[in-house]
């Protein structure tokens, strides 16, 4: 049953920009078009930007992200949409998380936003509940949009979009044609429900499909009763842009696909086993999390290294989530038989494996077994479950089942102690399901501290130390103890503790090329608000520095990848006509990157307080981990603590250590907000404002109460 | 001793460029080299023989994840 259409006149994109985008409320099922303003293109660009000025407007600082006023945008950015040049295609989804109450931003591949911009839209606003289930389908050939009820009973996303394609696809030609927005059964019943964005696959003849992950953006589409979000656009071409010099594109495009060509197979082997390809350099440089965080190695590791994984993914099609990506990481295991769950026995793509599936559903909750894995990974993303947020609360659970602090009768039997591959899976069959443990696990760690300490009495320093969470988002899976500049890549972030804001471990920990607070400060600076660029473009950010030209080390700064910024630019300045530079590639982030800073302290949060870390991010809080690697401790406290460690107990040592730790986070914290143009208590000051043009009466209405 | 990205190292007799990558366990694909500054060729790493003294950076060239 049809519950709205609305007609719309087709348009054509104008140097990157529909300028209009797609308005639509499931309260009273409103479809309408709004203008996208200069303002808006000025201020915001596109992409997370747009997204981030939609929800502000939508939303008060007492909205919750289950009122109907909270928003779901979906945009992609000027340069999206291109063909020439890898990595273009992405989304970015924003909304209010249910597990940060601030706004949480997610990139994610598959055709959806293409297609969303080529039907005539610089960005998707969801807001309002639907009543029963519904479905939203874009025609972007006729010009239609629908709301209609869903009529489909399948809950899972390899299933609804495979049912969804055929059914909005005129043959199977046109498959290619269709992209499908869904989430999977525990987005119903957990907080940390993702959104898979599909792909046809022509090669396999298959669905697959690309995760907005982090932050419960699937539960909030559940809570608004969309099943499926669908778009049907046939004409793809690489101009559709109607760039202003199109040659720019190619010529950086063509450079581009020369290196990856050439020099892939020797650097990161992105193409043949793509990012599983760290697992075991994580390990052998301890930096891969095992056990909840407690170690950065394990004699195991070799079990799911990537030659395992690559012995299982199909060879000899290197596969991009959209067309154009010759970097081609998008990996799948094919004809994968799951031993557990409703899917048990029949063949499903297994879509991945990732470096951070295998650290999250393999070596931080102690499962060092590659098919376990592969099957974690497959039921997180058919149920609509972040990988990242799964693994990371699962190891607390382990850590806290371990300790005593959870039992059998608490976890209505699942014994899940680290390793326990079998309870990790029915633990993530109940939040499918929405019964017994599971239900609490998909709360995420926050949450569970607070019934811990409150119901089981829990100690809360314990668990405050131990609960990899921050601004209430799960920790993304890297070791960041020996790195004091990526406990700030994580914690100094506006989303929570993902890590890509800044990821600056081997600079940092093995490098040593940013020795003092204002070189770590600088890199806390420069590369979170590089990395913002993306997520205003639409573009991916592998084609950045998961390959990099064959004369870098020779340049001036080589962390950079300076040809490749350059690249970037021209492409910008391709699309849109305009004449921007490198610097102001910066402050194109830097006006984004502190409106949501901003946002962020409107909804409550945002200040310095909210950026403190979890103390094992920071260094070892049990014994265990301390004598793991003691003589690294017992020399850190002779050579930059000072103190002699003989005769010191274990704990003493401890103690000592992480005094002069949380010291020097706090020293980083100052020398970041100084870098930054911010107060210490971290609020952007009005003269920093002033300087990015962003002195929007609204924007220091917010910073005023704060200074 | 020699200095290896900032720290000291022990030295040893004929010690090349890759033995050093490999008593520091770094087996990073990208890994540039240079020895008081200057940049040492991959083909070079078995043969460029590093001296006492000597201040080395192996700088691994990652800002990803
Ligand atoms: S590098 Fe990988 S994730 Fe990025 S666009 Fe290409 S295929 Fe997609």
């Amino acid at each position: 049953m049809i519950l709205n259409e609305y007609k719309y006149e087709l348009g054509t994109i104008e140097r990157g920009y529909n300028n209009r985008s797609l308005y639509i409320n499931l309260s009273d099922n409103t479809i309408k078009e709004k203008e996208v303003t200069q303002f808006m293109k000025d201020k915001f660009i596109g992409g997370k930007g747009f997204g981030l000025w939609y929800l502000w407007n939508a939303v008060t600082p007492e909205t919750k992200w289950n009122d109907p006023e909270n928003e779901i945008v979906i945009a992609h950015g000027p340069i999206a949409g291109i063909t020439q040049y890898p990595g273009s295609g992405k989304s970015l989804v924003v909304t209010l998380s249910p597990l940060t109450h601030m706004p949480m931003d997610s990139n994610v591949g598959g055709y959806f936003g293409p297609y969303l911009k080529f039907s005539g839209f610089d960005a998707l606003e969801l807001q309002g509940k639907a009543e029963k289930d519904v479905i939203i389908f874009i025609d972007g050939n006729r010009g239609i949009v629908q709301i209609m009820e869903s009529d489909v009973e399948e809950k899972d996303s390899h299933l609804l979009s495979e049912i969804l394609t055929d059914r909005f696809a005129k043959n199977e030609e046109d498959k290619k044609n269709v992209s499908v927005v869904s989430t999977g059964s525990a987005a119903d019943n957990t907080l940390i429900g993702l959104l898979n964005f599909s792909f046809y696959d022509i090669r396999r003849k298959a669905v697959r499909l690309k995760q907005a992950g982090r932050g419960g953006i699937g539960t909030v589409f559940r809570d608004k009763k969309i099943k499926a979000l669908v778009v049907r656009f046939e004409g793809t071409k690489g101009n559709l842009n109607n760039p202003a010099d199109q040659g720019k594109i190619n010529k950086a495009g063509i450079k581009l696909h020369r290196e990856i060509c050439l020099l892939d197979d020797k650097q990161n082997r992105m193409r043949k086993i793509g990012t599983a390809n760290i697992i075991e350099i994580m390990d052998q440089y301890d930096l891969l999390p095992t056990h909840n965080y407690k170690f950065g190695s394990h004699k195991d590791t070799y079990k799911i290294s990537s030659d395992k994984f690559q012995a299982r993914v199909t060879q000899g099609l290197p596969d991009g989530c959209w067309y154009g990506c010759s970097l081609s990481c998008a990996k799948a295991a094919d004809d994968f038989i799951p031993e557990t769950g409703p899917y048990k026995g029949q063949k499903v793509i297994v879509d991945g494996p990732e470096y951070e599936n295998a650290a999250a559903l393999g070596s931080n909750i102690g499962v060092f077994d590659r098919d376990a894995v592969l099957e974690l990974n497959f039921y997180c993303d058919t149920y609509g479950i972040d990988t990242i947020s799964f693994g990371t609360l699962t190891a607390f659970i382990m850590e806290c089942y371990e300790n005593g602090i959870l039992d059998k009768e608490k976890t209505g039997g699942l014994e899940l102690y680290f390793g326990n591959k079998e309870a990790a899976l029915e633990l993530i069959h109940q939040m499918a399901r929405g019964e017994g443990f599971g239900k609490i696990a998909g709360l995420g760690i926050r949450r569970m501290k607070k019934i811990f300490i409150e119901e089981y009495g829990a100690d809360a320093d314990f668990l405050n130390d131990i609960g990899m969470e921050q601004k209430g988002l799960e920790y993304s899976e890297y070791l960041s103890k020996e790195s004091l500049a990526q406990q700030g890549g994580y914690g100094l972030t506006n989303k929570g503790p993902q890590h890509d804001e800044a990821w600056l471990i081997f600079m940092d920990m093995v490098n040593n090329q940013i020795p003092t607070f204002e070189d770590k400060a600088e890199a806390l600076h420069y590369f979170p608000m590089f990395r913002t660029w993306f997520g205003l473009m639409g573009l991916c950010k592998l084609p950045w520095n998961d390959i990099v030209p064959e004369d870098n080390k020779y340049t001036d700064e080589p962390a950079k990848i300076p040809e490749h910024v350059q690249n970037y630019v021209d492409l910008f300045n391709g699309i849109t006509g305009k004449n921007i530079d490198k610097h102001e590639l910066i402050r194109q982030s830097e006006r984004v990157y502190n409106f949501q800073r901003i946002f962020n302290i409107r909804m409550g949060y945002g200040k310095r307080i909210h950026d403190r870390t979890p103390y094992r991010s920071m260094g070892p809080v049990t014994e265990e981990e301390y004598l793991s690697r003691q003589e690294r401790y017992d020399n850190q406290l002779k050579e930059l603590v000072g103190i002699d460690p003989e005769g010191m107990t274990t704990k003493e040592k401890i103690a000592a250590l992480r005094k002069y730790r949380e010291d020097q986070y706090e020293k980083l914290t100052d020398a970041v907000y100084q870098r930054r143009g911010w107060t210490m208590d971290g609020v952007p000051t009005i003269k920093k404002l002033k300087e990015l043009d962003m002195d929007i009466p609204e924007l220091i209405e917010v910073v005023e109460q704060h200074l | 001793m020699i200095i290896v990205n900032g720290k000291e190292f022990p030295w040893e007799e004929g010690m090349t460029v890759r033995r050093l990558l490999e008593l520091k366990k770094y087996i990073y694909p990208r890994i540039t080299v240079k020895i008081n500054g200057q940049i040492v060729n991959e083909e070079e790493y078995d043969t460029k023989v590093i001296n006492d003294g000597d201040n080395v950076q192996c700088i691994h060239l990652m800002a990803g994840g």
